[in-house]
């Protein structure tokens, strides 16, 4: 039986960007308190590079244990402090910074200290999602997550578009976490364990039909899926993200769904092991062939329909969502890989997809948040001339745009080789190919996107764009983290993963 | 970790870089000083290129040619005692880049690639001369033209196969960005997107097929107490020691990593080479091209996917390229015949240069496909000389339709008068184009045809209906026709536009050519006789380059 480590300062170590985030919530809340009205703007600032500074802090720090599994075990089992958890936390911190700084420019919610502190919660929830390792714990941190979503993405009170994509997506994640909570107690119910090591090595040893197992795994993947928006579970990703105000968007569609792979990847290894990774245990049962085919299945459903259904969208914000459908379908094809082979490219391609996703897809709507409060429209054929209203803005979009792409030397290439390389390790040259025609298709929207700010007039190209100085960090950052992790910081980055990946092997 | 640097080709390679971030940093307004930065850029690019083509050294890199074909020899007698020689590069930088992923920054020249360095530079410094009247957003049409030419250095410098296709891709959005922007503006929305897409679609292709290649050949490397890599020189250990002849995946014997992924590389690459049937994107990108662009993607683009399809396909997997390349060979065959009959029925001008490419590109991947020394010499000759050619035509055309704001042919004529450097350049050009002795073409297209006629020096593969010398035979005398209908199309397009009545009712106004244009016109010319009359110059250095790859097809 895997033990738990009950060091007290590991302990503390493990949790402590979540109890920082909480101080970091409590005092945006006092100074929206005691600061004069005219300052509360700076909130933004707080909150915002706060969560950087935690951000460069964990990245800089080398914090993960040493030790075994049991030594990484902390809190009587709840959380696995490991190098995936580091990774992603990082990238889910990184992107609640980025969106806290482009909030600042949303007239209606710059200056409401308790937004920004319901954005740290959520950041809060999917930073615990990243350690999760208890069936408790998985709940609990998705279900924070999720309902500060709520709350955030109907934030916009008197909007209505924004009301009902908060309603629209309560209703979605309330049902689905409810299937979601019925399988893990089946799970429970099976081997009478919640800590997820624990309960694979139990069920991987234990007679049970496959029917059971299959019902039980497709159950608790549906939430997964809500949260990655996933094909067939996809349906709310368009209206919310269209209606949600924009930063919320940025958050919903980078930490979320960053939160949601790496708890995937932890969940269906530890508790649907491969029979290689536990074969020192007797009469092992391999139930990992089913996610295997079903990931491979959501996989290409999510890519094929994101980029078929992208391709007729006229606002930028639905585009982009159905864009980051087809991406969750991409990095599906890294969950495929993992358990074929246990070299772990497939896990460290998620992981280094995701971080240069989360950076990408904050550039992006970004550059949409400044271009909608300068002319009012999300439309993509209001975009015209922007080549010429403000040269920066448009490079930066195509940059983002590129990296989606996939094209160097954007971080994207990098990101969708290493996921093809891991599909055809893993003996599924076929779904590469599949990934290829859909990459294909996908650049046709965004290269019409690119054609529409450099090519196309419009009546107001000789009025620039102001840039505000939040956005400029915002931009800055993520701008230079997409180049970068596409030329120089390739290296760092994907020994990062790949350490990463290997922690995620050890199960014993 | 630095291996070896000779920093020249990493040099060349990131002076346009340097070169185009310098242009974004100054004011869009002072045209003049962002002209002279990107013609300076340029120019230093084509004094290094200069030095790496009469600094390659022929012999060593034929000594180095001698000990792999004979080591080649000795392990085809003794298949269990595999020596392992390593291909020859010169200039050769080679540090650690991704390690973990076994990728290195490898940058090399062989006797194929250093020309066609050479033939980028002339290019890019050329094309950066005929744009010199550019107006519109300048600043960025420079930085996209020296970002183009920096991603076309990086494949044919590049040895490590990731850099290839890192490079690869980053030389395709460039072109999208300067046919869109600047393009016809007819047409260049539609052909810049199917331009992209087609070649975007390939090089994944080949991509995909190139990672089978890598996991089928680490196993074999860690025998040899290598690693997993993309680095060209391992993973050509790694074919020495049979890694690509092994069945691609078990139980399906007949179906070898070779034979199973060589048609995704080969065909892959050689949608760029403009291979029919994918060759339909590039008369039309060469048409909304600027000068420039058609230039450069019409003379150096297009042999970027003919050498990386002879780099990655043939050179790699040899065994399968013995068995696709004969039916290849009848793909080039109509390349090259109705390409040539499709440039004869246009009647725009800069279309009929567009098919005319396509016909000849056939020629190249003919070559290729012959798989013996001369033909595959002549293909890399092809290579140089179709580059020029096809640069000098582009410029031309596009001197007179800056003048003439037309390009149908039967409404122009009687140009030799007014743009007399023009009609020069273009004769000699159409000459080249038929393979006129004394110029460049009939130098590498004679031998293409020598080596057609040999065939292969193998017997043909199993259930290959067809007997060798026929086969090829009759591919020869149906490929010399493309050279007649060549000389017609060049002939009525001189005729017609050159010579003729001059309607100056209808073009009242035609100023002469700048003397940057006349600079551009008379270095592209000057290679093309150069070449022509002393063609020992380059070829010797292109056979050096193949015979290593001959001996991989069974030759000597």
């Amino acid at each position: 039986m895997v033990g738990f480590s009950t060091d007290a300062q590991a302990s503390v170590i493990a949790i402590l960007p979540e109890i920082l985030m909480v101080v970091l919530a409590i005092v945006v809340l006092v100074l929206d308190l005691v600061w004069p009205r005219e300052r509360r703007r700076e909130l933004g600032y707080v909150a915002g590079f706060g969560l950087l500074a935690l951000a460069a802090l964990l990245w800089l720090l080398d914090l993960s244990p040493t030790g075994g599994l049991s030594d990484q075990l902390l809190l009587g089992g709840m959380v696995r402090h490991d190098d995936l958890s580091q990774i992603f936390r990082v990238m889910v911190i990184l992107a609640g910074a980025l969106s806290c700084l482009i909030s600042m420019g949303v007239p209606s919610i710059r200056a409401k200290g308790d937004y920004y502190a319901i954005l740290i919660i959520s950041v809060i929830g999917a930073s615990l999602m990243s350690a999760a390792a208890d069936l408790i714990m998985i709940f609990l941190a998705m279900e924070t997550t999720s309902i500060s979503l709520y709350m955030l993405a109907g934030y916009l009170r008197n909007d209505e578009r924004s009301t009902e994509a908060g309603l629209k997506y309560f209703l979605f994640g309330a049902f689905t976490s409810a299937i979601s909570l019925y399988g893990l107690s089946l799970v429970y119910g099976f081997t009478g364990e919640t800590n997820i090591y624990r309960l694979g090595r139990v069920l991987a040893t234990t007679d049970l039909t496959e029917a059971s197992v299959a019902i039980a795994l497709g159950l608790m993947i549906v939430g997964f899926a809500f949260k990655i928006s996933a094909v067939p579970f996809h349906f709310w990703t368009p209206d919310v993200y269209e209606g949600a105000p924009t930063p919320i968007t940025a958050l919903l569609s980078t930490a979320s769904k960053a939160a949601a792979f790496g708890l995937l990847l932890r969940v269906l290894l530890a508790v649907f092991p491969p029979s290689s990774l536990v074969a020192a245990l007797d009469n092992v049962r391999d139930y990992s062939d089913l996610w295997v085919q079903l990931a491979v299945v959501l996989s290409v459903l999510t890519m094929t329909l994101g980029n078929v259904l992208a391709l007729v969208q006229t606002n930028i914000k639905r585009l982009l969502a159905y864009s980051s459908i087809a991406q969750a379908g991409y990095a599906l094809m890294g969950v495929a890989a993992i358990a074929t082979v246990t070299s772990g490219d497939g896990a460290a391609a998620v992981a280094y997809y995701m971080f240069m996703y989360v950076l990408t897809n904050t550039l992006a709507f970004g550059v949409v948040i400044i271009f909608a409060n300068t002319t009012g429209s999300e439309a993509i054929g209001d975009f015209a001339g922007l080549s010429r209203r403000s040269p920066l803005l448009a490079l930066a979009m195509t940059l983002a745009l590129l990296s989606l792409a996939g094209v160097p030397p954007a971080a994207g290439f990098i990101g969708k080789f290493l996921l093809f390389r891991a599909a055809v390790d893993a003996d599924l040259s076929w779904l590469a190919l599949v990934g290829v025609i859909n990459v294909i298709i996908g650049l046709y929207y965004y290269l019409t996107i690119v054609k529409v700010m450099y090519v196309d007039r419009s009546p107001d190209d000789g009025e620039p764009i102001p840039v505000s100085l939040p956005y400029g960090w915002a931009l800055g950052i993520s701008a230079a983290g997409v180049l970068l992790l596409g030329t120089f910081l390739v290296t760092p980055f994907i020994e990062w993963a790949n350490r990463a990946a290997d922690a995620l092997y050890v199960l014993l | 970790m630095v291996i070896t640097f000779s920093g020249v080709l990493t040099g060349i390679l990131f002076t346009p870089v340097i070169g185009a971030i310098l242009i974004l940093l100054l004011n869009p307004e002072r045209k003049d000083e962002i002209r002279t930065v990107a013609a300076m850029t340029t120019g230093i690019t084509l004094l290094l290129a200069l030095g790496v083509f009469f600094g390659y050294n022929t012999d060593d890199a034929n000594a180095a040619a001698d000990a792999y074909v004979e080591a080649r020899d000795a392990a085809a007698g003794n298949p269990d005692e595999v020596e392992t020689v390593e291909p020859y590069f010169a200039f050769e930088d080679h540090v650690k880049w991704i390690e973990p992923l076994g990728i290195s920054w490898h940058l090399g020249v062989d006797g194929i690639s250093a020309p066609m360095v050479l033939l980028t530079a002339l290019a890019g410094f050329t094309g950066v001369l005929i744009s010199w009247g550019i107006e519109d957003r300048t600043r960025e049409f420079m930085a996209f033209f020296l970002l183009l030419v920096a991603g076309v250095f990086g494949v044919f410098v590049a040895v490590d196969l990731f850099v290839l296709f890192f490079f690869y891709e980053l030389a395709i959005f460039p072109m999208y960005f300067l046919i869109v922007i600047w393009g016809w503006v007819e047409t260049r929305e539609y052909a810049a997107m199917k331009l992209t897409l087609y070649i975007l679609i390939g090089s994944v292709v080949a991509l995909v097929g190139l990672l089978a290649v890598y996991f089928k050949a680490g196993p074999v490397l860690q025998d040899l107490g290598r690693d997993y890599s993309f680095d060209f020189v391992d993973l050509h250990v790694a074919a020495q020691h049979g890694a690509f002849d092994t069945p691609f995946l078990s139980g399906w014997s007949a179906a070898t990593t070779a034979k199973l992924w060589f048609p995704a590389i080969f065909l892959g690459f050689g949608v760029l080479a403009g291979v029919w049937p994918f060759h339909n994107w590039s008369p039309d990108g060469h048409v909304a091209a600027p000068t420039a662009v058609s230039m450069i993607h019409a003379g150096v683009l297009m042999k970027l996917g003919a050498f990386a399809a002879l780099r990655v396909g043939v050179q790699l997997l040899p065994e399968g390229a013995k068995v696709h390349l004969p039916w290849i060979v009848f793909l080039t065959l109509i390349n090259v015949v109705y390409g040539a009959l499709i440039a004869m029925r246009q009647r725009d001008f800069k279309y009929v240069i567009g098919f005319s490419s396509v016909s000849h590109m056939g020629l190249v991947s003919m070559g290729f496909a012959t798989m013996n020394l001369t033909g595959m010499t002549g293909a890399g000759l092809q290579m140089f000389s179709h580059g020029v050619m096809t640069a000098l035509f582009f410029a031309a055309v596009g001197m007179v339709y800056d003048r003439a704001h037309t390009r149908d042919i039967p409404s122009l004529g009687g140009f030799v008068n007014k743009l007399p450097w023009v009609a020069v350049a273009f004769i000699i050009g159409g000459f080249v184009s038929m393979g006129m002795p004394g110029l460049s073409g009939f130098v590498a297209e004679f031998p293409i045809f020598i080596g057609l006629w040999d065939g292969p020096n193998f017997a043909p593969p199993d259930g290959f209906i067809l007997d060798n010398f026929g086969y090829y035979g009759i591919i020869a005398i149906v490929a010399a026709l493309g050279i007649i209908v060549t000389a017609a199309y060049v002939l009525r397009v001189v005729g017609q536009v050159f010579f003729g009545e001059f309607n100056a009712e209808r073009f009242p106004d035609v100023p002469p050519i700048t003397i940057f244009d006349k600079v551009a016109l008379g270095m592209l010319l000057f290679w093309l006789v150069l070449l022509g009359v002393y063609p020992r110059l380059m070829a010797p250095m292109i056979e050096s380059g193949v015979r290593p790859i001959v001996s991989l097809l069974g030759g000597g």
